[in-house]
């Protein structure tokens, strides 16, 4: 495969700002398919900025995006957005089943009922999710995690090749995340690409194929290994003090480079 | 019969600017039903002056301008200008109402319309404005207005449901979908402001506030299901609507701001009594969990 085709993300001399400071300078990558990707960076380094950007909801001062090589609009069947959980009123009047279903709404169908079909595909998009049981609960009963995943569940029923996730693993419990993570590695066989801002340095190692360290402006964007060096590290984060011992952890890991099995365990308890 | 069409009067504008601010409610815009329902009277003023008649379709039609004109202007104010939204609203109502104001205190003598009716309006005297076709009495006409806008608002609802509802819920989502949400914010805008105009002129913008934010919240309070919110809305702004009406005969004092009492009564009772929400259940909750207290305390 060419470089071209093998490319799911372009980003371009990408500059953006908010209230006329820049919260993304100049930046440029390009992401492979069919990987699980972690946007990774502090605090108010414009990881979310970028997503919204590469999803159009922000305006980028100068630059661009392509998504398969072309821009967004052409291709927006293709991509699925999942918003920061935090991002809507969870007491809202709707059930598990009828945000599902919003996953289904398009731009040629917002006036059509819904159909027979769409109820399938939420259907089986919830459970996957393993979330089919609440399909009538009602949202404001849902915990964190519950939330999470009738996210997740909405935009897998939007039948997407590449999926932009905001902070899909904050305030979800053990088992949630630990069933998020198996479900995306299932949709990376399948092909499917999956890009995630993600705040934890400490998992990103172990979550992600390729991460995009970001300050700003780009720090490096590649495979994990290749990132996750010392001085990459500092330059994305800084002499931060807490941070610091972190990166100790990450640098203890340059000489255990695969993470064992029994330290997750440990983790969880 | 006079009380029938009064009351029926009061139930189409209940239900009508009830299930509009249903979507305002949750889009947390409620001040905005407020906002356009006053903004728009510079919008009918002017049209009377252009046309010279109270021809409703040119007084919608200055309304919805007008309307939009509002909308544009709060947000412009708080995304360019960067004040806050609450104060945009503020901002952008006092000065197109008092504009209002203005215009009609200047050509007072030419329009047919004074300050007293734009806020009280003249619920009490629906039942004399009779429309006849072919010497048959039809009914009154406010009804046949707001009975048109009641098909109208309920068949926009009906057919753009999705849009109005994923916008309502996750815009940005929306946005990502390709879904023009400026159409759905607009066009939502554009009935608040030809609710407001048609009823603003029978019923008074005292009521159209009340009945675009205090029926939807009283139904709020007692479902989770958004349809049956719809519902519950016409049926509580039915229920203020009689019940207002009977109590302004009892005292002999306004219909409109009777029926608003009442509505607002309605509102209490939510807050009391709501299965969910409510303060009882709550007390009868924490009350139910006191037995089991004393095993934990140790």
């Amino acid at each position: 495969m060419s470089e071209q085709e093998n490319t799911s993300i372009e980003v371009h001399n990408l500059t953006v700002s908010y209230h006329r400071k820049p919260v993304l300078w100049d930046i440029d990558f390009q992401l492979p398919k069919g990987k699980l990707i972690g946007i990774v960076g502090p605090n108010g380094s414009g990881k979310t900025t970028m997503l919204k950007t590469i999803m159009g909801l922000m305006k980028p001062d100068s630059g661009y995006v392509d998504i398969f090589g072309q821009p967004l609009d052409k291709v927006r069947e293709r991509v699925s957005y999942v918003p920061q959980r935090e991002s809507v009123d969870w007491d809202f009047p709707a059930d598990v089943m009828d945000v599902v279903l919003m996953g289904r709404y398009r731009k040629d169908n917002i006036f059509k009922r819904i159909s027979k079909e769409d109820k399938k595909i939420a259907t089986e998009a919830l459970q996957r999710v393993n979330m089919l049981e609440f399909a009538h609960r009602q949202i404001s009963q849902l915990s964190g995690g519950q939330q999470q995943r009738v996210f997740i569940a909405r935009s897998l029923a939007q039948q997407a090749d590449l999926y932009l996730m905001d902070e899909p693993f904050v305030g979800v419990d053990a088992a949630t995340e630990e069933s998020i993570l198996r479900l995306l590695s299932d949709m990376r066989e399948n092909g499917k690409t999956v890009i995630i801002v993600h705040h934890d340095l400490q998992t990103a190692y172990e979550y992600f194929d390729h991460i995009v360290l970001l300050n700003t402006r780009l720090v490096a964007c590649g495979p994990k290994e290749k990132v996750f060096t010392k001085e990459l590290l500092q330059e994305a984060y800084g002499g931060k003090l807490t941070v610091l011992s972190k990166i100790g952890d990450l640098i203890a890991k340059e000489v255990f480079p695969v993470r064992e099995p029994e330290y997750k365990e440990d983790k969880k308890l | 019969m006079d009380g029938f069409w009064i009351v029926l009067t009061g139930t189409l504008v209940a239900s009508v600017s009830g299930v509009l601010g249903a979507f305002l409610l949750l889009r947390k815009m409620s001040m905005m039903g407020d906002a356009i329902s006053h903004a728009v009277l510079p919008g009918i003023v002017i049209a009377y002056l252009i046309v010279g008649h109270r021809a409703s379709f040119s007084l919608i039609l200055g309304a919805i301008l007008i309307g939009l004109l509002t909308t544009f202007m709060i947000e412009n104010l708080s995304i360019k200008g960067k004040l806050q939204v609450d104060a945009s609203i503020g901002i952008s109502f006092t000065f197109l109402f008092s504009l209002g104001i203005i215009l009609i205190s200047k050509y007072a003598n030419q329009i047919d319309i004074d300050t007293d009716c734009v806020l009280h309006g003249e619920i009490a005297f629906v039942p004399l404005d009779t429309i006849y076709w072919n010497n048959m009495n039809l009914g009154p006409r406010p009804i046949w207005i707001l009975g048109g806008t009641a098909v109208l608002v309920a068949s926009f609802i009906a057919i753009g449901f999705k849009g109005l509802y994923i916008t309502t819920f996750n815009l940005d989502y929306a946005k990502s979908l390709g879904i023009n949400v400026i159409f759905w914010h607009y066009a939502l805008m554009a009935l608040v402001s030809i609710t407001t105009v048609v009823s603003f002129e029978s019923v008074g913008a005292i009521l159209v506030v009340a009945f675009l934010v205090i029926p939807p919240s009283t139904a709020y309070l007692f479902t989770d299901n958004f349809k049956y919110m719809l519902a519950l809305t016409v049926v509580f702004g039915f229920l203020s609507a009689l019940f207002g009406y009977s109590v302004s005969v009892w005292l002999n004092s306004s219909i409109a701001g009777s029926m608003s009492v009442v509505a607002g009564g309605f509102l209490v009772l939510g807050v009391l009594f709501s299965p969910k929400r409510g303060l009882v259940v709550r007390w009868m909750r924490s009350k139910r969990i006191s037995p089991h207290q004393p095993a934990y305390r140790k």
